[in-house]
Formats: C-alpha cells, sequence, structure tokens
C-alpha cells in the first residue's frame, strides 16, 4: 500500500516538473502521504492554478493554514524562513493530495490573496490574519474571525503567551469597556452590506449567538427584506479555545483528550487521526486488534452524531418526538461506550500505538444487542421523518449546491456525498484497516437539505454493518503496539527489565520525543474531513499542530446558499449541515 | 345566587384544568416520548403545576424600556379575557351554560378574531425583531384561518337551522354532525389549531425560527397570560369541535355534563399528540395551504349541505 502511495507521489511530482521550471520546486521529504512542495511567493498563483484547472485536477482548497519558524531548530530540507504559509490542495481523483509552501520573511508579513481562485480561502486567510498577523492584500474583508475585534495580539505566533499567568493580569478600564461596547453594535457596512436598496430598507436580524436552532454560539447577521434573506455574514469565534495553541504546550500524548473536545460528538473518532499522524511519524505498526478496536468505536461514534444530527434537525423543522426516540437509543449506545472506555461523550481512549485498554468481557454481548435493536427502530424514524411529507416539503430542494460548488468551497463528508460525488476517504483511502470491510457509500443527487440528512441516516445503517464484521471478526492479539514510542509503554514489560522500565518513564513523565519530521493525516470523521497535521521539531512537544475541521468550510457556505430563501430555509440548512461549533472555532 | 355562583365555578375550574393541561401536556407528551416529564412534585408531579405557577409569579416582572408599556400590558390580558369569554357560550350540559345567545355561533367567531389583536399588539408594543416577525405572522395566518373558520362552520348552521349552540346540540340528539359534515369538521379542526396557534400550526411562536415569536419579551406573569390564554384556547376549541360536531353532552349510560367533558379530553389529547407527531410547515406553505385547499374545500362542503338541504325539502 506504502509503496503505491510512493509511485503516485512521485508520477505527480514528474508531472509538476515537466509543466514548471526545475528551480521553482522544492521537494521536501516527510514521512507524509501528501506531496510536499516549496514554491517562491511570485510562482504560488500560476501553480495553484495549473493545479486547479490543468490535468491533474486539485480542485479543493482543503486546508490553508501558517506557521510560525522562527523558534524552530531543525532546517533539515527547508529553507530557513520566519514564517511559511500552507495550502493544501485535495483531489477527489489522485489518492496523494499537494502541500504548497510559501517561505515568508519578516515580522508581520504580507501576501496575495487567493480568494479570487478559491472562495473557501476568505476565511483561512482571515484565521492566518488573525492567529499570526499575516496580511493578505486585495482580501475582501480581512479581519479577525476566532479572537474578538478587540482581541490584541496574534495568539500563534510564538512570542504569544501559552497560559494566562504568563500574562499581566487582566484589567477592564473604562477606556477598554467602552471600546468593548463600541465593538458589540452591529454595523452592515462592516460585514459588506448595505441598509437599503432601491426599493426598500433592510432588516438586519441577529441571529445567535444565543438562538435556539444556531446549535451552539454561532452568530448570523441577516439581511431581511421580510423574512427574505437578502445576505448573511455568519460569525464565528465564540467557541474557540485556542486548542492549536495548547497543542504546542502539552506533550503529544498529554493533547490526545484535547482532541475529543474539538469535534465535541465525534469522541474518539478525533483521536484517530491525531495518534495514526503520530504512529505514522514514530513508524509504529499498529496491531490488528487495535485498528479493530478503533474502527469500531470509531462507527459507534459516528452513529452517535449522526443521531444526535437526526434529531435536531427534525427538532428544527419543528418536529418534537424524535430526538427524544433518539437521545433514549443514544443512550443504550453510551450505556457500552462506556461499558468499553469508562467514559461516555469524551473517552480519550486511543493511545500512540494502540489503546488504553483491552475490551471488558461481555462486550460483544452487549453490542449485539444494540445491533439487533437499532436497524427496526431506525425504519420506525423512517416513516416518522423521512417519508413525513411536512419535513419534505420543507427541506426537499432547499439549500441546493452542485458538486462543483461544494469541492470550491471544500464541503467535505455527507454533504458532498449528498452532491452525488463518490468520496469518501474510508474507500478512496483507506486507513486503520477499513479496506478489510465489507461497506457502501450511500449516496444522493440534489445536495439538498433533505439528501444530506437521508445520507447521513443511510449511513447509520452501514456503520452498523462495519460494527457487525468487527464483532465477527475481531482479531486476537494486543491492543498497543510493542514500540518504544508507544504510550504508555506496554506494562507488564516494564516490570520485568529496566530498559522499557526507563522508557515506560520517560514516556509518562516527559513525554514520547517524536523525530523532527512533519504529517498529515485526514480520515473521514462524522461531519467530513478532519485532518490533523502535525509538526515535530524534534522534541517532547509539538512545534505547530494544525486542525482541520469540517465545520468550518461549511459554515463559510451559508451565505452562498441561503441568499433569496425564508427564514425558515436557514433554519432547514443550518440544521441539515450538522456542525458542531466546536469544532469550527477550535 | 346561582346566577352569580355558577359562572364563577366554571371560572375556576377553567382556570384550574388549564394550569392542569400543562401538567397534562408534559406528562402525555412523555409518555409518547419514552421519558417521564414532571413527576417529582407532589403525587405524579401534579404539583408541578403549582410550583410552576409560583415561578411565574415571583419572576421579575420585566417590561423592556423600549416596549410601548400599555399595549405591552394590555395584550396579554386580552387573549385571556377573550378565550374566557368564549366559555360564556359552551353548553356543557343541558342546565348547565352560562349564557345562551341566538347567535352564539357568531359570538364564538368573534370572540376567536378579537383574540389575534392580543398577539398583534404584543409584536408590536414589544419593539423587538423577533416579536415583530411573530406578530406578522400570526396577525396573516389568523385572519386567513378566520375565514375558512367561519365558512365551515355554515354546514352546521344549515343543519340544525340555528346560531344558538344549544340548538346546534339539540339538533344532534339523531346523528352527530360530524357524519354529514366531515369536511366541515376537517377544516374546522385545522383552522381552530391554527387559530389557537399550536403545533404544527405554532409559526407565530416558532420557537427554532423566532425564539418565541411574539411573546419574546414577555416574562413573569404576562408570560403566564399568554401560556394559560393558549391552553384555554385549546379547551375552548376542543369544546366547540364536540358541541359542533360530536353531539355535545349526548351519549348514553354516563351522565351528560361527564360525556361532554370525557369528549373534549379526547380532543385536547389530540391536539397534544398532533404537537408530538408533526414537523412545522413554512409560513408560505401555510398560507398555500389555506387559501388553496382549506377555502375550496369549505366552499364545497357549504355548497353540498345548502343542496342537499334544498333538495330534501
Amino acid at each position: 500500500m506504502m509503496r503505491a502511495d510512493l509511485v503516485a507521489k512521485q508520477l505527480i511530482y514528474t508531472q509538476l516538473q515537466q509543466h514548471f521550471d526545475q528551480h521553482s520546486l522544492r521537494l521536501q521529504h516527510s514521512c507524509c502521504d501528501t506531496l510536499t512542495l516549496w514554491v517562491s511567493e511570485s510562482d504560488l498563483k500560476p501553480f495553484l492554478l495549473h493545479l486547479r484547472d490543468g490535468p491533474l485536477r486539485y480542485h479543493m482548497l482543503f486546508d490553508l493554514y501558517a506557521l510560525d519558524e522562527r523558534l524552530r531548530q531543525h532546517w533539515d530540507g527547508q529553507p530557513t524562513c520566519d514564517f511559511s504559509l500552507v495550502y493544501q490542495l485535495m483531489s477527489v481523483r489522485q489518492t496523494c493530495d499537494i502541500k504548497l509552501k510559501v517561505a515568508l520573511w519578516g515580522d508581520y508579513p504580507s501576501t496575495e490573496t487567493i480568494t479570487d481562485l478559491w472562495p473557501n480561502a476568505n476565511w483561512y486567510e482571515r484565521e492566518i490574519w488573525d492567529m499570526f498577523g499575516i496580511k493578505f492584500v486585495n482580501h475582501p474583508l480581512l479581519k479577525r474571525i476566532l479572537t474578538p475585534p478587540t482581541f490584541n495580539g496574534h495568539p500563534l505566533r510564538k512570542e504569544y503567551a501559552c497560559r494566562a499567568t504568563e500574562q499581566p493580569p487582566f484589567q477592564l478600564d473604562d477606556e477598554q469597556q467602552a471600546k468593548e461596547q463600541q465593538a458589540l453594535r452591529f454595523d452592515p457596512g462592516d460585514w459588506g452590506m448595505s441598509r437599503q436598496s432601491a426599493e426598500s430598507d433592510f432588516m438586519y436580524l441577529n441571529l445567535g449567538p444565543n438562538h435556539p436552532s444556531v446549535h451552539g454560539v454561532f452568530r448570523i447577521a441577516l439581511q431581511l427584506n421580510g423574512e427574505r434573506i437578502i445576505d448573511a455574514a455568519p460569525d464565528i469565534g465564540y467557541h474557540h479555545r485556542g486548542a492549536e495553541k495548547i497543542a504546542e504546550r502539552q506533550t503529544w500524548h498529554g493533547f490526545i483528550p484535547y482532541t475529543d473536545r474539538i469535534d465535541y460528538l465525534g469522541g474518539v473518532m478525533n483521536n484517530l487521526p491525531y495518534v495514526m499522524a503520530l504512529e505514522k511519524m514514530a513508524k509504529i505498526d499498529v496491531p490488528e486488534r487495535a485498528q479493530c478496536i478503533r474502527v469500531m468505536l470509531c462507527e459507534c461514534f459516528r452513529i452517535l452524531s449522526h443521531m444526535l444530527f437526526y434529531g435536531t434537525f427534525t427538532q428544527d423543522l419543528g418536529q418534537l418526538s424524535t430526538i427524544f426516540y433518539l437521545f433514549t437509543d443514544r443512550e443504550k449506545l453510551f450505556a457500552i461506550i462506556e461499558a468499553i472506555t469508562g467514559a461516555r461523550m469524551h473517552p480519550s481512549w486511543f493511545r500512540i500505538g494502540g489503546v488504553a485498554q483491552d475490551l471488558p468481557i461481555g462486550w460483544d454481548v452487549m453490542l449485539r444487542e444494540f445491533l439487533d435493536y437499532f436497524p427496526a427502530r431506525l425504519d420506525e424514524y423512517d416513516v416518522l421523518a423521512m417519508q413525513n411529507s411536512i419535513l419534505k416539503k420543507r427541506t426537499v430542494g432547499i439549500g441546493k449546491y452542485s458538486t462543483a460548488e461544494a469541492l470550491d468551497w471544500g464541503v467535505t463528508g455527507a454533504g458532498l456525498r449528498a452532491t452525488g460525488l463518490d468520496f469518501d476517504l474510508r474507500k478512496a483511502r483507506p486507513y486503520s484497516g477499513y479496506e478489510n470491510y465489507e461497506f457502501e457509500i450511500p449516496l444522493a443527487n440534489n445536495g439538498d437539505c433533505y439528501d444530506r440528512c437521508w445520507v447521513r441516516v443511510q449511513e447509520m445503517r452501514q456503520s452498523l454493518k462495519i460494527i457487525r464484521q468487527c464483532l465477527d471478526n475481531m482479531p486476537s492479539g494486543p491492543y498497543k503496539a510493542s514500540h518504544p514510542a508507544t504510550t504508555p509503554p506496554v506494562n507488564e514489560r516494564s516490570k520485568q527489565d529496566i530498559e522499557t522500565q526507563i522508557q515506560h518513564f520517560l514516556n509518562v513523565s516527559w513525554g514520547p520525543v517524536m523525530p523532527v519530521d512533519e504529517v498529515c493525516v485526514a480520515i473521514e470523521a462524522t461531519k467530513g474531513i478532519n485532518s490533523y497535521s502535525l509538526y515535530s521539531d524534534g522534541s517532547n512537544t509539538s512545534y505547530r499542530t494544525r486542525i482541520r475541521t469540517p465545520s468550518f468550510p461549511h459554515l463559510q457556505m451559508i451565505p452562498q446558499i441561503s441568499r433569496g430563501l425564508l427564514l425558515p430555509d436557514l433554519i432547514a440548512i443550518i440544521a441539515s449541515i450538522d456542525f458542531v461549533m466546536a469544532d469550527v472555532d477550535r | 345566587m346561582s346566577d352569580i355562583l355558577t359562572p364563577l365555578i366554571i371560572l375556576v375550574v377553567l382556570l384550574l384544568s388549564a394550569a392542569l393541561l400543562t401538567w397534562v401536556e408534559r406528562r402525555v407528551l412523555g409518555l409518547w416520548q419514552d421519558r417521564y416529564g414532571p413527576n417529582r412534585v407532589g403525587p405524579f408531579g401534579l404539583l408541578q403545576v403549582v410550583a410552576d405557577m409560583i415561578k411565574l409569579f415571583t419572576k421579575e416582572d420585566w417590561i423592556p424600556p423600549f416596549a410601548d408599556k400599555v399595549i405591552f400590558v394590555i395584550a396579554p390580558m386580552i387573549v385571556m379575557t377573550m378565550m374566557l369569554l368564549g366559555f360564556a357560550i359552551i353548553p356543557f350540559s343541558s342546565e348547565l351554560q352560562i349564557v345562551d345567545f341566538d347567535h352564539g355561533l357568531l359570538f364564538f367567531l368573534a370572540i376567536s378574531s378579537l383574540s389575534v389583536y392580543s398577539v398583534m399588539l404584543a409584536g408590536f408594543s414589544s419593539n423587538s425583531k423577533y416579536a415583530l416577525f411573530g406578530a406578522l405572522r400570526a396577525t396573516a395566518q389568523m385572519i386567513s384561518y378566520e375565514v375558512f373558520m367561519g365558512l365551515s362552520l355554515m354546514g352546521v348552521v344549515i343543519l340544525s337551522n340555528s346560531f344558538s349552540l344549544r340548538d346546534i346540540v339539540e339538533a344532534q340528539t339523531e346523528q352527530w354532525f360530524f357524519i354529514p359534515q366531515f369536511l366541515a369538521l376537517l377544516v374546522f379542526m385545522i383552522a381552530g389549531i391554527a387559530e389557537s396557534h399550536r403545533a404544527p400550526f405554532d409559526l407565530p411562536e416558532a420557537e427554532h425560527e423566532i425564539v418565541a415569536g411574539f411573546h419574546t419579551e414577555y416574562s413573569s406573569m404576562k408570560f403566564g397570560m399568554f401560556f394559560i390564554g393558549e391552553y384555554l384556547g385549546v379547551i375552548l376549541i376542543s369544546m366547540m369541535i364536540v358541541t359542533l360536531f360530536f353531539g355535545g353532552w349526548h351519549g348514553p349510560w354516563l351522565p351528560p355534563l361527564l360525556w361532554f367533558l370525557l369528549k373534549t379530553a379526547l380532543f385536547v389529547l389530540f391536539f397534544i399528540l398532533l404537537r408530538a407527531a408533526t414537523p412545522r410547515p413554512r409560513y408560505d406553505q401555510l398560507m398555500s395551504f389555506g387559501w388553496k385547499y382549506m377555502l375550496p374545500l369549505s366552499l364545497i362542503n357549504l355548497m353540498i349541505t345548502a343542496a342537499l338541504t334544498l333538495w330534501n325539502q
């Protein structure tokens, strides 16, 4: 499998070399599956254009982030610089992503925007401005996105303090308070909207951040004409906790519980890309049993997350009961998760090199009971919700987008498959042994709210199928790899010989040290593609952790698909996107 | 003496049953949704009603500084008064009725139209955008559903030859009107739900879209009055359905009053079940449903009834 990847990587590189000048490309070797190339700032745009429109068809701007390189100690194979930008492109045809890196110099560098190439670059660039202070020239609306407008400093810069205790005490004087109050005022001009048109004055409605249907703390400023939406400006950041900054302070192992809280409905699903990235870096082969346990639990959490989606989706459309039934069912599944992991929503149960514990005795009985119980319930909900004519009227044809639009905006997951594109990482680039399971990828055609829900409902059925296969074919063997970087290392042996005991002690107290490398692992998470890009500078903490969450670009698309619709349609769209704000804001 | 006592007793019983209905609704919904509902306070959670009352009365009675104070205060009173007035004409049994107007049915229609003002004024006086949306939706919805409601009842009037509710019940000794007037029952029921803005026609207060609609800014007992008003509305509509289509107090074996109350309870439960089951249509869908289906349906019903009556003469 690794060989095929390498071949694909090499093939793309040769193709690019033929098209571009040798000197403008600089290949960086890493353990990562993605092809990593350094390009100069001036070459970037033609390069991106070629990748997007050329034969390679890299249609999606998968991720865009920056690194503060000023404290880096190891520069193997990469140019020295102060900051670097990473443009990560994804193609649904290739198995290999492309990372384009651009080196920037200076304390507060600036560069050209690429919002004219990809609309979803808008928020990514705003995030970089917010977090690093890197300016994007010609950006349509370059302002803070995750931190409040009155915020001082750029948190992901290395000189910015990690903890509040490293900063002077917080004070709010009158002047500052007045400034904060002023910042709360809504001015449509700030969002590029006007107060009136030739025919009418618009109403501005502040939907959120505490509105019953925005699923957390999410605000949309709506420009309305009656109940018709002229424009919308999503405002995020209310749930920002600086997870990426925290990652630079915690040990590699110690960051695992934080990942659980990124997509707080995904549970261990969040651990998976993180630990897989570390395993790739440390070159750990995860035993089959651990892989199977991981897949099984991830699919459980996919079902749990989809259940909540299903319930809230119907609830936002005014149907009262479905969510209660689904919560009852969730409770049953949570009982199983609890029996296996000891926790319910945030087990943090995966470890570098395996899982925390072996499965308890009797786990299969509980799970089998649930597998026999749930499909009949799903059929019932089909009648209650999916076949309900009012629900259909509210959702069919609402919030539609095409496959091309979806790729343009970086939409992944069920939202992408609802447009008819068969792209699921579990099939397209199998990880953690997904190639061994028999399941289908449900597809719909219209890309509207109804289809997004339908795809997820079918995915629950497929997940049940996967879990049953895990149950029937659970391999025996260790649940953790015997590798020095496995944390915590296999316990039995650490009591027998001094070498493993030292390793055990170091891993637990200091945390494992990862080799200098960089890696990006993406998985098909509950809400779309979730990826962790880890940069190690050869220490026990991460140099930079980038968490690409699916919900972030999904929210960015809301204005695009809700213009011209009515207020209740917007609620249906929000419900059908299936996001959690923790996943957006990190 | 009894002229004053009977209405007073009925008033107290009504208010109590509206309050109790808040408990019944939550318990019954709980039953249908595989959960308990309020069961902590008192036996079966019955005292939850009292707890809620205490809570509502002791909450800060907040009038937003940007609201139009007088109208803001009057609005919730209107709905409650109108709903309570509506019960004056209901014949609970052959003996028990506060007043028997000759045009009781028209009185009912007038009363239910007037309660629109409550919602409209509440929304406008709140001076809040969500409340305004609620008021706009409520006004449009209730005014249009008023039309079919009135029209659907004309069939009953033709059959019983009277606008008096007592006469209408008396006319159903042989056959309850839901058989010949099935279409009218359908239209009236739907219009009745829309009038009392209960789910699935709770668009004026659709909490997923416009937070709480017209009563977004209300708190304490002023909110409580909207709440009680809504439940009174549910009871009133149920009683009207029983009176007009299901033979009022008529029924074998049991005493007439009990029959009336049992039938009413059945429809109240039906209202609650409806809330548990259906999603909410969109505002424009609701309006077009009304004008495109309800109106023709009630007109057809009226014409058929009239034609049959003439034929039989």
